[in-house]
């Protein structure tokens, strides 16, 4: 039996649309009270003092690569857990793309029990859609869920079959699972490696046209309608990308959508002289799609914020543009980078802890974004003015392709607290 | 002067002066690959090495000679053969050599960017080659010098670059030099071969060689790899040579006068016609010979600003 008191706090959850000063009272891992300050230390208790700071439920990642099966040496269960930690990022979603690929039970049951021995947040895994992620085969949708996987995706590959995704959607939608998609056409995106336009053009660099994205993305959107299923998207770039996706919902289809915040934060001329921690997919695009998926962010017209952690090393990053894999790790510099759009005036703080961990919680089914008494105590608290450089050196990710390496950020996590516990302390 | 740059890794980022300083270094050099002494020691005790991943016959013999010619020592690497394909990288095949203490690294690879990637890396100069279809600078600034040579100046001349400039590190290099020096540029292709925004790039274009040729005082082709043809860029050598290949009664469009380049290797029969390759209005040839004094130029003045001047 442990309490914990949260004094002095200023507390945001969306899921109760709170912003108040209060006090927090966790019981053996448990939210019992958030609310207004009471009056007497239940007997026992430790207490933390917040100081006004930032308290809100733990952030909720769904997306992010790690290394474990197959690429160790990029990171680990247990290393991404610590990273997520230290971004107050509480749980997460690991997505399937490993060596081997997560598509069969015997490989969820795999992530589970390194995550329950070994890792400090809660990790819950994705599963293939596909065998192999290949696009052919449909995998285990039931027997996957059973065995605890909470999405299906395709991982970095877009289903180029429609028959094979519409069977998959279909079946899906019988599971109750989210199928989460990125989408980008193979034959239109041919060997680009950066946003089609003049700056890829000066540089020699073959571009990947914003239409890649959006042809296929327009395609499953239909194909959801057509099936009723759950259909996520998961890393959109344009702003037709929000149009379409407005258009879907406002036909009634069961339709959500996240952006990364690189996205969010980034624009394709920080790839400036062929800087390989900026090469994504989608690639980084112009900065008026990143101004639109800002403000579709605020409006809600985008669900979730998504780090897209994806770790990468020398041996992925340092090559020629054109050679190097895309991706960048973000556990640690998510928040930090979300708050920016806050500090601008840009998302209300509400909407922005919402697209966070409430909402992307309420999407995949998971126990989390919550701090309703009753709920599991998975909390972040934050110091939103404390300014701070990223410096690689600083980073708990086993990889350290930051494409915010030397940003000055405003806002760092102080605590991040897993069923009550203590997982991260910033002093 | 002092060369402001430790490195020519493009023509972008030089000014209308480096530009002219070296084109003045190259004209000397001209002079002095004509006489029957060829050989200076303006580079004596110094190493050389070409670093080529991408097989270039005349490129590098280019460098190479007008790194003899300067009395350095010169090495050839040919790496698109032997250690790239047992999975070293660029970056460690640059350490290595750079453990070798050269003095100027000349560097082309199949990546935009290779040679800037080398120039972090190594304590030494490096001229790009060639990267990707990003830049090549000295195949600019030895067109400049041949332009320069044939009509007394650049600024205010009509030049029409024709074929496919998408994938051409050659055009966007000339783009920015003939810019920098007060040309008119403009490119002469089917959309399929023009980069995305080339209207914003600096230049006119044109998609039939009528009205791109019009008055233009020099026409400088491009090479159509046969590797366009399968990726769908244009459907065939035949109709690419109709429209878009360059024979008699295209260059009449031009100036009587108008020169006619070619960065070599040609294709002949697809995006010029032998007889105007081997005609009066053609600079080819001495496109080779201003290629070595350019680079002779180059490797010079890199190496003096090495000495005393300011690295960058």
């Amino acid at each position: 039996m442990s309490t914990t008191l949260l004094k002095n706090a200023r507390i945001v959850d969306p899921s109760q649309q709170m912003d108040t000063l209060g006090d927090i009272v966790v019981k053996d891992g448990i939210i019992e009270h958030c609310g207004p300050p009471i009056g007497a230390l239940p007997g026992g208790a430790s207490q933390i003092d917040c100081d006004g700071r930032l308290v809100i439920p733990g952030l909720v990642d769904a997306r992010v690569f790690v290394g474990e099966p197959g690429a160790e040496h990029r990171e680990t269960i247990a290393s991404v857990s610590n990273a997520a930690a230290a971004g107050g990022v509480t749980s997460l979603i690991m997505m399937p793309d490993t060596n081997p690929v997560i598509d069969d039970v015997a490989l969820v049951e795999f992530v589970l029990r390194t995550a329950r021995e070994q890792a400090c947040v809660n990790i819950y895994p994705s599963a293939a859609m596909t065998k192999a992620l290949s696009g052919n085969e449909l995998t285990e949708f039931g027997l996957l869920r059973d065995a605890g996987a909470v999405m299906l995706t395709n991982g970095r590959h877009t289903i180029s079959n429609t028959l094979v995704l519409r069977r998959a959607l279909t079946y899906a939608r019988d599971f109750g699972m989210v199928v989460a998609c990125e989408t980008q056409d193979a034959f239109l995106a041919a060997q680009g490696v950066m946003n089609e336009g003049l700056y890829a053009s000066w540089l020699g660099l073959e571009g990947i046209p914003r239409e890649a994205e959006i042809i296929p993305l327009e395609r499953d959107l239909r194909l959801a309608e057509l099936t009723g299923a759950q259909y996520h998207a998961a890393k959109i770039s344009t702003t037709e990308s929000v149009e379409a996706i407005r258009q879907a919902k406002s036909r009634g289809a069961a339709v959500t959508s996240g952006v990364s915040i690189n996205h969010l934060s980034l624009n394709e001329n920080d790839i400036g002289e062929y800087r390989t921690f900026f090469k994504l997919t989608p690639p980084l695009r112009s900065e008026d799609d990143r101004r639109a998926m800002v403000s579709a962010l605020a409006d809600g017209d985008i669900d979730i914020i998504v780090s897209s952690h994806d770790p990468q090393d020398v041996d992925t990053k340092r090559l020629p543009f054109a050679d190097a894999a895309d991706g960048a790790v973000g556990l640690e510099t998510l928040l930090g980078a979300a708050l920016r759009l806050h500090h601008s005036d840009d998302v209300p703080l509400m909407r922005l802890i919402d697209a966070l961990s409430t909402r992307p919680a309420q999407i995949f089914g998971l126990a989390a974004g919550s701090l309703k008494p009753g709920s599991t105590a998975d909390i972040a608290i934050v110091d939103m003015n404390e300014p701070w450089l990223v410096s690689e050196k600083d980073l708990r990710s086993r990889s350290k392709n930051t494409p915010f390496e030397n940003a000055r950020l405003q806002g760092r996590v102080i605590k991040t607290m897993v069923a009550g516990a203590i997982v991260y302390d910033y002093q | 002067m002092v060369f402001p740059h430790r490195h020519l890794l493009g023509i972008n980022g030089l000014s209308e002066l480096d530009i002219s300083y070296l084109l003045d270094k190259a004209d000397e050099a001209v002079k002095l690959s004509r006489q029957r002494e060829k050989k200076t020691s303006t580079l004596r005790g110094l190493t050389q090495i070409n670093l080529f991943f991408e097989a270039s016959t005349r490129t590098q013999a280019s460098f190479e000679l007008a790194g003899k010619r300067l009395g350095a020592d010169v090495m050839n690497m040919s790496v698109s053969n032997s250690s790239v394909k047992k999975g070293e990288t660029l970056i460690d095949t640059a350490m290595t050599l750079n453990a070798m203490h050269p003095d100027i690294l000349v560097v082309r690879h199949s990546s935009a960017g290779a040679s800037a990637l080398l120039a972090q890396k190594v304590s030494c100069s490096v001229v790009n080659a060639g990267d990707g279809a990003h830049e090549h600078p000295t195949q600019a600034l030895l067109d400049a010098l041949t332009i320069r040579r044939n009509k007394g100046k650049i600024a205010r001349l009509t030049v029409a670059i024709c074929g496919d400039v998408r994938h051409s590190r050659v055009a966007r290099s000339n783009i920015l030099l003939l810019n920098a020096l007060g040309a008119r540029v403009r490119v002469v292709a089917p959309s399929t071969l023009l980069p995305t925004g080339i209207e914003q790039m600096g230049v006119e274009v044109f998609h039939d060689m009528k009205s791109g040729l019009e008055d233009t005082d020099v026409v400088m082709m491009l090479r159509l790899q046969r590797e366009r043809m399968s990726g769908s860029f244009v459907p065939s050598v035949r109709e690419y040579f109709r429209y878009f290949g360059l024979d008699a009664a295209k260059l009449a469009y031009a100036k009587p006068d108008a020169l006619v380049m070619h960065p070599g290797p040609m294709n002949r029969g697809v995006e010029i016609a032998s007889e105007i390759a081997d005609g009066p209005q053609s600079v080819i040839e001495s496109q080779v010979e201003m290629g070595v004094a350019v680079r002779m130029a180059v490797m010079e003045i890199l190496m003096l600003a090495g000495k005393g001047g300011p690295a960058q």
